[in-house]
Parts: structure tokens; sequence; C-alpha cells
């Protein structure tokens, strides 16, 4: 498909041009509620990047010095823990590059529903208030788990109330899931077949189910912790009958699909920027579909893991550890397929491939740590301990937090019409990747030492790896603080990125940049399948430029 | 903002197209489809409570079958019959949509709110007899003397009786749990159901709104399946 000319009825007026407040907050446009989010998560990722710092800080020294009491360090991680997770991680990659790119991808004008996708936002926006909220007059300090009996019964912190915030932000995700699978169930241009869809469609597809079918598991267990709380009836307390263990069926059932909400989106993004810069076709488009809603389908069958000594029978731990082992399958597919994709490829190292090549990286070492605590006898020995804190950081820091620079970097120029200072770009992506390794690797050798988690002293001996670890943070810090200032100084100058910077395929692509209201000015009809990359070609053209520029 | 393009007539029986729709069709289904899935979703949320009722259950069966002995099984079976008249009302309140009756769908509009209310009535009539017998959970729970006296016989221990004692309360728990939310989604059943006979009054919707009863007749239906697992899960144990 080519651009056209201008076109009379559609004057070629892009999607930013509006600057009203009143346009921001009252728009329906998909590409603006992407911008929205992208603002706002970017908040609450800087919000809890803090409590991190300040963890961090606390963790230098072995005695508890920075903070005043156990109790403070209590509350800084459990709202590290809950904003990071419901308000950054699992928003993030759906709600932002999602919400902006799905619709363009399918070759649709908008979402499904529009409307709802605003109210999305605003309801995200209500919960995410709530959650400031609770930080300033008090916190919670139960962890972002809520683990009854403690959660309700002895913590006297604003539990209820954080409920209520995570209630509430759950409904974003579900609005969002929803949006999202009707979408590319109605939406798709003629001639967008499934098997033609972009990697991203897919993963995020797979995602929206999670979210549409685990995501009210979340909200119920929530609902009754409240209950419990204001009516103490007793459905988690075994005096009265109750389980406390329950809960924690409840609560895995959703968090653990709840980990794939997080790095599902992580995979369409890596299965984008692979491709483009390694100039090939990606490998096994059909199994990387199908591994996407693989992961779906098993994420819902192994919260068990989490539970091998929580006193859940010895039978139900052995069937939870060998279906953990089993999502490790469509995963490793993946790895492997992206991995197959280099082969022979023309590769270009610019800033979205760095973060991608990161993510690979930090995801597998993330992955194969989570085989180990699948293990049940591993798992025992390292249960609550750093060696799980540093595990689940390569999957959601490594993976999903790198894929998101990745994403946001690779499709900046779409965005905003701007390209970022690429030198800039390269730098930040190397100080994360060291930064990001130099923090959690270590963590893995506290944890198999036997340092537990959430304590905020700890015994000599871990010191000089908990400073390498802090140390580490700083890097990262500089590494996050970065982008998010090239990248609002680049929005100073007039767009300049063109249609398609990277000369990637996809719809996306072939609109000008920013794109228009409407997206397409001309209706989309498609004919090829997605990512007809040559690597030939691309070298060719790199030989090319090299003789041109010797000469 | 989106905009309502006006579609080829402006005739009133057509359906206006919402601008990022390519035609007609393509509109009813993601209408459609988006209330399937969002029953999905309300699916999951009653599971969680099904599945902490049916762990209880399982590890207490005496003591849910004496509290389910104290529901009141004719009032339940009343608005049983009313849901299912109301399911009914919809139904046909769609199928005049779909022909295009105006006034018949509000009718059939206001008969199915008229119905959701009833069974909201015998529903707070049926929670004020248990409330006044102490079944309510919390403080003044108290568990029936012959009711104690029988699971004393079922329980080998001091520890179990408790145990089951607690169970009973339980099964109040979650009843009081399901049938509170069943009602609060009642409740905005009704209200839209409402709404929704004022807008059609008013011609609001282009092309009959068919579309939009039919979203809405989708969800009242869900809720009335929900009630009629409800109805044998609590009232109908014994
Ligand atoms: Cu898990």
């Amino acid at each position: 498909m080519s651009v056209p000319a201008v076109v009379v009825e559609d004057p070629p007026e892009d999607y930013l041009q509006e600057h009203t407040l009143k346009s921001w907050l009252l728009t329906t446009d998909h590409k603006r509620v992407g911008i929205l989010y992208m603002i706002s998560v970017t908040v609450f990722f800087f919000v809890g990047g803090a409590a991190a710092t300040l963890m961090r800080l606390e963790l230098m020294t072995p005695r508890g010095d920075v903070l005043a009491t156990p109790d403070a360090y209590n509350r800084l991680f459990t709202m590290h823990g809950v904003i990071m997770i419901f308000f950054f991680l699992i928003p993030a990659i759906p709600a932002v590059l999602g919400n902006f790119l799905l619709p363009l991808m399918i070759g649709a004008r908008d979402l499904a529903f529009p409307k709802l996708n605003l109210m999305s936002w605003y309801v995200y926006i209500i919960g995410g208030m709530i959650g400031i909220w609770i930080m300033v007059f008090g916190g919670v300090d139960t962890g972002w788990t809520f683990y009854t009996p403690f959660s309700t019964m002895f913590s006297n912190t604003m539990v209820v109330t954080a409920a209520v915030a995570v209630f509430i932000t759950g409904f974003s995700s579900i609005l969002t899931g929803l949006n999202f699978v009707v979408t590319v169930h109605t939406m798709r241009a003629p001639g967008m077949t499934w098997f033609r869809l972009p990697l991203f469609v897919w993963s995020h597809y797979a995602t929206s189910l999670i979210m549409i079918l685990g995501t009210p598991v979340l909200a119920i267990s929530v609902v009754l912790i409240a209950l419990e709380r204001i009516f103490g009836v007793g459905i988690f307390d075994p005096a009265l009958g109750g389980d406390p263990i329950l809960f924690q069926h409840l609560f895995w059932f959703y968090s653990h699909p709840a980990v794939y909400i997080m790095v599902l989106p992580g995979f369409a993004v890596v299965s984008e920027i692979i491709p483009c810069f390694a100039r090939r076709p990606i490998f096994g488009y059909k199994f990387i579909a199908f591994s996407s809603v693989a992961i779906a389908i098993f994420s819902f069958l192994v919260w068990g893991h989490h539970m091998f000594v929580s006193g859940q029978s010895m039978y139900a731990g052995m069937i939870f550890s060998i279906l953990s082992f089993l999502v490790a399958i469509p995963s490793a597919i993946k790895v492997f397929n992206w991995t197959a994709t280099l082969y022979k490829g023309s590769i270009r190292l610019d800033t979205p491939m760095l973060y991608a090549l990161g993510f690979i990286g930090l995801f597998t070492m993330g992955g194969l740590t989570g085989l180990m605590l699948a293990s049940l006898a591993i798992d025992v020995h390292v249960h609550d301990t750093y060696f799980i804190v540093a595990h689940f950081h390569y999957i959601m820091v490594g993976g999903t937090v790198m894929a998101y620079l990745g994403g946001v970097h690779f499709w900046w120029p779409k965005i905003s019409g701007r390209m970022y200072p690429e030198f800039w770009g390269k730098l930040s992506a190397m100080l994360v990747f060291v930064g990001f390794n130099l923090t959690f690797f270590p963590q893995f050798l506290l944890g198999y030492l036997g340092m537990p988690r959430r304590y905020f002293e700890y015994r000599p001996e871990f010191q000089v790896l908990n400073v390498m670890s802090t140390a580490g943070a700083s890097i990262l810090a500089i590494g996050y603080v970065m982008p998010l200032v090239y990248m609002l100084l680049s929005l100073r100058k007039p767009p300049n990125a063109g249609p398609n910077p990277w000369g990637a395929t996809g719809l996306e692509w072939q609109v000008e940049s920013p794109p228009p209201v409407h997206n397409f000015h001309d209706p989309v009809v498609v004919t090829c399948d997605p990512y007809m990359y040559s690597p030939e070609e691309a070298e060719r053209d790199y030989a090319h430029d090299q003789h041109v520029r010797n000469a | 903002m989106h905009t309502t393009s006006t579609s080829a007539t402006l005739d009133d029986d057509q359906p206006l197209l919402m601008s990022h729709f390519d035609d007609l069709e393509q509109q009813h289904d993601a209408s459609n489809l988006g209330m399937w899935f969002f029953l999905a979703t309300e699916v999951m949320f009653f599971s969680g409570m099904l599945a902490a009722y049916a762990i209880y259950r399982s590890l207490s069966p005496e003591a849910f079958h004496l509290g389910s002995r104290h529901m009141h099984l004719w009032l339940g079976f009343a608005n049983t019959l009313v849901l299912l008249t109301s399911s009914l009302t919809m139904a046909l309140g769609v199928r005049a949509s779909q022909l295009g009756r105006r006034n018949q769908v509000v009718w059939y509009l206001l008969a199915t709110a008229v119905l959701g209310i009833a069974f909201l009535g015998v529903k707070a009539v049926e929670y004020t007899k248990e409330i006044n017998h102490h079944l309510f959970p919390g403080k003044h729970f108290v568990v029936p003397a012959d009711d104690a006296e029988a699971l004393m016989k079922v329980s080998a221990t001091p520890e179990e009786l408790h145990l089951n004692l607690g169970r009973f309360q339980m099964m109040f728990v979650l009843y009081f749990c399901l049938t509170a939310v069943h009602a609060f989604h009642m409740i905005v059943g009704i209200v839209i159901v409402l709404i929704m006979a004022e807008l059609m009054r008013r011609k609001w919707f282009s092309g009959h709104g068919t579309t939009q009863i039919e979203v809405l007749g989708l969800y009242w239906h869900f809720v009335d399946v929900v009630w009629v697992f409800l109805y044998p899960l609590l009232y109908l144990i014994d």
C-alpha cells in the first residue's frame, strides 16, 4: 500500500493537532488514549522506582538506618510491589503500545469500543489516585500479595482501601482486554487473515484472554478480603472454619497468569523488533503465534507453584511442579525462534534492537531460574529468599521493562513523529543492561546463601553483595531517567522521522508519522504476509552506502 | 470525538454506523461479542465464590445440609419463577425490537423491570427473616439449638464440633455473599432496563435500538442463569 497524496475529504491532520486539555481528556482516539496511559504509567513507574530507591538505600548496611522503623520498610516494599505491578507493569505495554498500535496494525480506524477505551483510562486513574492516597495517608504493610490471615486479622494498615484500589484498577484491564479481543475478532481489514496478523497482535490477543478470565478472580479475592476485615465472618479464619490457604489459591489463580499479562506483551514487542533489525522474516511464525495462546492456557494451571511450602498436599505440589515445567516449553519456543531469526540476518544494533537482545538474554535467565524454582526440592530451600526476588525481577524488569523501553524507542518516531537521539538511546540501553545485572544478579547469590526477603536488616556477611546491588540500582536509575529526558527534549523539534525510519513492514509504518486521526486515508486491503524482510537486500544497501561513503 | 456519520439513507429504521466501523454487520457483531466476553468475565467473578463454596461444602457436608434447611424454599422457588418470567418478557422485548415495534419494546422492558423489582422484594423479605433468626454472619450469629445438637452428633471431637459450627456459619457467609452479588447485578440490570425503556420511548436509538436491546438481553439472561445455579446450590441441598 502506498501513501496517497492529499485526499480532499480527509485533511492531512495528524492526531496530535488539537492542543486543548478538553480534546485530550474527552478523546476517544485510541492513539490519544495510548498517550494518556503513557504519561500515567510513567508517573507511576517513577513513584514505584522512588520506593525501590529508598529500599536499596536502606539495604546498603546490615542495620536499619535510613528508615525510622521496620514498619516503614514493610510499607515501602508493599507500595513498590502494588504500584509497579498493578499500575505500571500490567498496563504498561498493552495500554500504551497496544492501544496505540493494535488498530493500526490490523488496518482498523479505532478499537471496537472507543468510549470504553477512554473509560478504562479513567478507571485506572481513579484506582491510581486511591493508591497514591494510601501512600500519603498511612500505607499498607501486607506485601502486594495481601496474604491472609495477616491482611485480614492482624495488619492495622489501610488494607481495605488497597483492596478497593486493586479492585477498581482491575476493571481497567478487563475493559482493555475486552476491547482488544473484540477488535481483533471483528475489525481486521480485508485480507488481514489470522495468520497475516503481526505477532504483536497475537500476543496481545493472548494477553487479553488472560485479562478477561483472570482479573475477575483477583477482584473477588480482594472483595473477600475486604468483607473479612469489615465483618470478621471467618472466610479465611481457621478459628471460624475458614481457611487462609483458600486466599492463596484464589490470589495466585489470577496472579500467576498476571505474570503473563506482564510478559506476553513483552514478547509482542520483541517479535516486531527482532525481524526488523535482523532484516529477516520471523522464523516459525505459527509456532510463536500459537505459543502465545498456549502460554495463556497453561498459565491458568500452574498457580500452586507459589504454595509448595504453604501446606498444600504433596501430590498437588508434584502436579503443579510438572505443569510449571510445561509452561517453559512455549516460552522456550519463542526464544529459539527469535534466535533463529537472527541467524544469517543482516543485524543492525540500533537502540530498540539493543533492548530486544537484552530482553532475550535476561528473560532466558529469569525463565531458567524459574525452572529451578518450579522444582520442589530447590524451591523449599530458596522459598521467600532473594533468589525469588531476583528471579521475578529478571522476568518483570529484565523482561517487561526492557521490552517496554525497546518498544517505546521503536515506535517513538511513529507516536511522536520525531527521532530520539541514537547515541543517548544506545547509552541508556547499555546502562540499563549493566545496571540491571549488577542490581539483581547479586540477589540470586544472596538468596541462595539464605538471605530472606522482606526484612530491613540482614546479617553482616551479606553486605558486600547488597552494596553491589544498591550500586547497580543507581546505574539503573540513570538508565531509566535518560530516555525520559531525551524523549521529552526531542519533542521540541519539528517532526523529522518520516513515515518509516526503520524500513519496517507492518501497516502502522505505511501512514505518516504521527498518524492521521482516522489512521488510514484509503480503505486498507492486505495482500501479503507480515515480516517480508530481505537480508540480501539489506546487505546490498549497506554495501552501497559504504561505497558511497568511501568514494 | 467520534461523530456518527449518517449512513446512506436517513431512514429511521436503519441504525447509524459509527465512523470507525465499516458496515452495520461489523458494528452489530462487535457489540454482541463484547457482551459475550464480558459475561465470560462475570462467570469467572462468580466462580471464585463458587470455588470457595465447593471446597467448604465438600469438607463439611453436614453443616451445609443443616444450613440449607433454613433457606426459605418456597420463596426461593417463587423467585425462580419470577426471574424465568422476566427472561421471557426480556426475550419478547428483544423480538419486538427486531421487528421494529417500538411501543411493545417499552412495555416488555417495563414488565421485565417490574419482575426484577419483585424478585428483589422477595429477596428482601427472605433476608429480613434470616436476620431476625440471627442467621446473618457476624457477632450476633447464633447456631440454632437443634442444628448445634445435630452437629454434635456428627463430630467426634470438640475441635471437630468447633470446626463444624464455623462451617455452619460459613454456609450463610457464602449464601449472603453469592445472593448479594447476584442482587447487585439485578439492581444494575433493572436500572439499565429502565433507562433503556425511557430512551426507547424517546426514540433515542437509531434502527429501533435492536443491537442495544439484544446486548441488554444477553446480560439479563445471564443474571437469570446465575440464579438458576444458585437456587439448587443454596436452597436444595437437602
Ligand atoms: Cu507463578
